[in-house]
């Protein structure tokens, strides 16, 4: 903070060069992105290489063909519906287990490790064991059972985590008062409580349905007869040898961009309606 | 009385949390435990207890190899992004002077980790292939004459997809422990006379301890367990353990799977404890 209320020092040596650093490491992030999108509209005649061979959009016209990509279509919808499930459930599990949590209750270690054991266990194993205990008990694996359930194992420790994060520097005093006042439990959480970690309930909700969007080793074997779209990708990428891989690729990371833009813009007119107000 | 209903509104808060992870998490993995003492044929998983699955596993030179390989992946990829992700922390933290810039370069480095690792994972064909921008780029600077082999489907396209997906994982948490760190701890260090690099070796990498463990946590376990990348950027010329796991799962040999699974397990979680002796997860959030 001192920093900012002196004049401004003169910028160290070692700072051009860290930023230097940072701005390689952005170009090494985002350029192998900005390849793909770019030969997306390659040519009718091109290849998965530069040059580019004209301008087209051919590519992404073949996306909709069946014969060209299989199902794109079906898949990306139950992508799409599984993400929005996950979302929904992982916000409301996991803001109820972020209350929980303020309180010490018995077996409160056990559930905290489990989220973290979570974490770690390699997906692989997550997918193997929920497609063992399917097949053993003879339920038919599907994206909207075994799958949301996987998915649901990587999202609830990125959502309580968040909400352990949200809770420790959240301030009780305004429940208190809330409740001196006359307010019921509900009252309070409705009233006091969500407006104040709404914003953060947004990144909860981003978190878990890009999470769940791009989710592929977890659904291996727990997707069942139809495939979502990760899946769908991942068959592509073994038997598809024209530029439809990098439409497909343009179109799911553009979807994914506006999924964040949402949630930022969201969380932005959140914070200042709340500036309004105050 | 009120202690009673607050306790009952706790466990009634934290069970579907808990309810999930039971079905999804702990249920599933002991019946991978169960089923690697299985046996199996061509068709079906057969209940039983026998010790084959592991002691085939165990005894077969494959296997050491793989994990040699597995571990060398991981310790590669840790390396790296351990120094990228450092650098980037460091110069977010202490450099950038403007929240708002801070927050604004955050965003820049973290928006990749939303979209699908599988396109980032294609995304470096056009570049690093045998026509690809990088080889172009070399031959026609006169450096090589013949396009370098070795970058696309090899060790090397291996471990820079894994940096390149990773690297978050590495500056997120030392991002955040050196945003805890007293600035006026480094003033007096100054103070005091230390160099700029003496700063940073006696006050800002011990207190950045936290985030360094946190972050290799997160790369070795993912790296450990990961077959998409390897299958993917060897082009099924190197094996990880995961990737046998996945083979096993294709070939319908469950059992066999299962016991690579708990192998793969066991060597995970002596890892993250040795890791975790460094740090108290809960104080850090």
């Amino acid at each position: 903070m001192a920093l900012m209320t002196k004049t401004r020092e003169r910028r160290p040596r070692s700072f051009y060069f860290l930023a230097a650093f940072f701005a390689l490491f952005v170009l090494f992030l985002y350029g192998p992105m900005l390849t793909i999108f770019i030969l997306s509209f390659q040519g009718e005649n091109g290849g998965l290489t530069f040059p580019m061979n004209g301008f087209s959009f051919h590519w992404f016209g073949n996306l909709f063909e069946q014969q060209a990509v299989g199902d794109f279509g079906g898949s990306f919808g139950r992508s799409l519906k599984l993400g929005l499930i996950v979302m929904v459930v992982t916000v409301v599990v996991s803001f109820m287990a972020g209350l929980a949590f303020r309180k010490r209750f018995r077996g409160d270690s056990v559930v905290f490790y489990l989220a973290l054991a979570s974490l770690i266990v390699p997906s692989i194993l997550i997918s193997l064991g929920i497609g063992l205990l399917f097949n053993i008990v003879q339920w038919q694996p599907q994206w909207f059972t075994s799958a949301l359930g996987a998915h649901l194992t990587w999202t609830f420790p990125f959502g309580l985590l968040i909400m352990f994060a949200v809770f420790n520097r959240f301030d009780p005093s305004f429940e208190e008062a809330a409740r001196d006042l006359g307010a019921s439990n509900w009252q309070t959480i409705q009233h006091v409580v969500l407006p104040m970690v709404g914003p953060s309930l947004i990144g909860v909700a981003m978190f878990s349905f890009t999470l769940s969007y791009d989710e592929f080793a977890r659904t291996l074997m727990t997707a069942g007869a139809l495939n979502t779209l990760p899946l769908e990708i991942y068959g592509m990428t073994t038997n598809v040898t024209t530029p439809v891989l990098y439409a497909l690729g343009t179109v799911t990371t553009g979807f994914s961009f506006l999924v964040i833009a949402l949630a930022l813009g969201t969380v932005a007119i959140m914070r200042h309606r709340k500036g309004q107000k105050a | 009385m009120a202690s009673d209903t607050s306790k009952r509104s706790s466990y009634f808060l934290i069970t579907p949390m808990a309810l999930i992870f039971a079905v999804f998490l702990v249920i599933p993995l002991l019946t991978i435990v169960v089923v690697s003492f299985w046996d199996y044929d061509e068709y079906r998983i057969l209940p039983d207890f026998i010790l084959e699955n592991y002691s085939y596993l165990l005894s077969s030179s494959v296997t050491w190899s793989i994990y040699l390989n597995t571990l060398k992946y991981a310790a590669l990829t840790w390396f790296f992004t351990l120094v990228i992700g450092f650098t980037v922390a460091y110069f977010l933290a202490f450099h950038v002077r403007s929240l708002t810039w801070q927050i604004v370069f955050f965003m820049l480095c973290t928006i990749p980790f939303w979209t699908s690792n599988i396109i980032r994972m294609i995304s470096w064909i056009p570049f690093l292939g045998r026509n690809g921008l990088l080889n172009s780029a070399l031959i026609n600077l006169g450096i090589v004459d013949q396009p370098l082999e070795f970058l696309l489907f090899s060790d090397f396209a291996v471990v820079l997809a894994d940096v390149h997906l990773y690297a978050l994982f590495m500056v997120v948490p030392i991002f955040n422990s050196m945003m805890r760190i007293d600035r006026s701890l480094v003033e007096a260090a100054r103070d005091a006379g230390a160099s700029g690099f003496e700063t940073l070796k006696s006050v800002i990498v011990p207190l950045s301890k936290p985030g360094i463990a946190i972050g290799s946590i997160f790369v070795i376990t993912v790296v450990m367990g990961d077959f998409i990348t390897v299958r993917l950027m060897s082009g099924g010329q190197s094996a990880s353990v995961g990737l046998q796991i996945s083979n096993e799962i294709g070939l319908l040999q469950y059992p066999a799977a299962a016991a690579s699974a708990v192998v793969l397990l066991i060597t995970v979680l002596l890892i993250v404890t040795a890791l975790l002796r460094l740090v108290d997860i809960r104080k850090e959030l």
